[in-house]
């Protein structure tokens, strides 16, 4: 790896996730933990779907689409025909499938990343706007969620040199 | 790849600073590279060190997860141990080489 020595070193990451499938929450999970874990500043808002990654109820129940999607493809590499994806149970079994293979990689669930990634000091927010559209309550949210913020609020602490706003 | 003098021992380095050889690595050894990272050890650091060399020579990839469920210290704890670089600093300060997952 070579790293170019005249650049200045990331020091905050804000990260932005409004999707509740799994694979936009893991992204924005992993990316928000290898943060913490690189010592940058890491800051979390979540809202609209991606309220569904902070909601006691739902956190470790998410889904992947298995239509609409063209990159699903069967085990084996053949493609995923839509219309199988919108059998009953399906959606379901495909991904019990990716957890499955993520935590053979020690993917944590949600839950657990996220208490991995506040246990380094990163930081993690609801976004009141959604919140209110969804009818949740802070009580609603898992306790590591830090507080309920409106975008403005967010914006706010997303100031200073060598800090990078990132939409998942 | 450099070659150094780390507790009067000759020491291959790679360019980020990680032994090449893990056997080469001795507690002089890490104590030397700890102070380049501002760390003091203690005890539980050593402790922490030794589970990282030995799951990283029984090949198994290291997380700060396994390190958090190895009963040595949980995840918080790690971070307190090596703040700012949990699994970078500790790996550099073990011996072993870069860290090469992503959680």
């Amino acid at each position: 790896m070579s790293t170019n020595k005249n650049e200045k070193p990331l020091k905050k990451v804000c990260l932005i996730c409004a999707k509740g499938s799994i694979e936009d929450v893991y992204a924005t999970l992993v990316m928000g933990n290898g943060a913490v874990m690189e010592g940058i500043e890491t800051k979390m808002f979540f809202t609209f779907f991606g309220l569904d990654a902070i909601t006691k109820k739902q956190m470790n129940k998410l889904h992947t689409s298995t239509v609409g999607n063209p990159a699903m493809r069967m085990p084996g590499g053949l493609p995923f025909p839509s219309l199988l994806g919108m059998l009953p149970g399906v959606e379901a079994g495909v991904s019990a499938m990716m957890k499955k293979q993520m935590e053979q990689l020690d993917m944590p669930s949600v839950d657990e990343f996220l208490e991995m990634i506040t246990a380094g000091g990163g930081e993690i927010y609801a976004c009141k706007l959604a919140m209110d559209m969804f009818k949740l309550e802070k009580e609603d949210l898992h306790d590591e969620v830090k507080a309920v913020l409106t975008i403005g609020e967010f914006y706010e602490m997303s100031g200073g040199d060598g800090t990078q706003i990132i939409f998942t | 790849m450099e070659e150094k003098t780390i507790a009067n021992q000759k020491v291959k380095l790679t360019e980020e600073g990680y032994l090449v050889n893990p056997a080469e690595w001795n507690k002089e050894i890490a104590i030397e590279i700890a102070k380049e990272e501002g760390i003091e050890l203690s005890d539980l650091h050593f402790e922490v060190l030794e589970f990282l060399r030995k799951t990283h020579e029984s090949g198994n990839t290291l997380t700060i997860r396994k390190v958090g469920k190895s009963g040595i210290v949980d995840i918080k704890g790690l971070y307190k141990l090596f703040p700012g670089g949990p699994l970078k600093f500790s790996s550099k300060i073990a011996g072993i080489p870069k860290p090469s997952s992503c959680v």
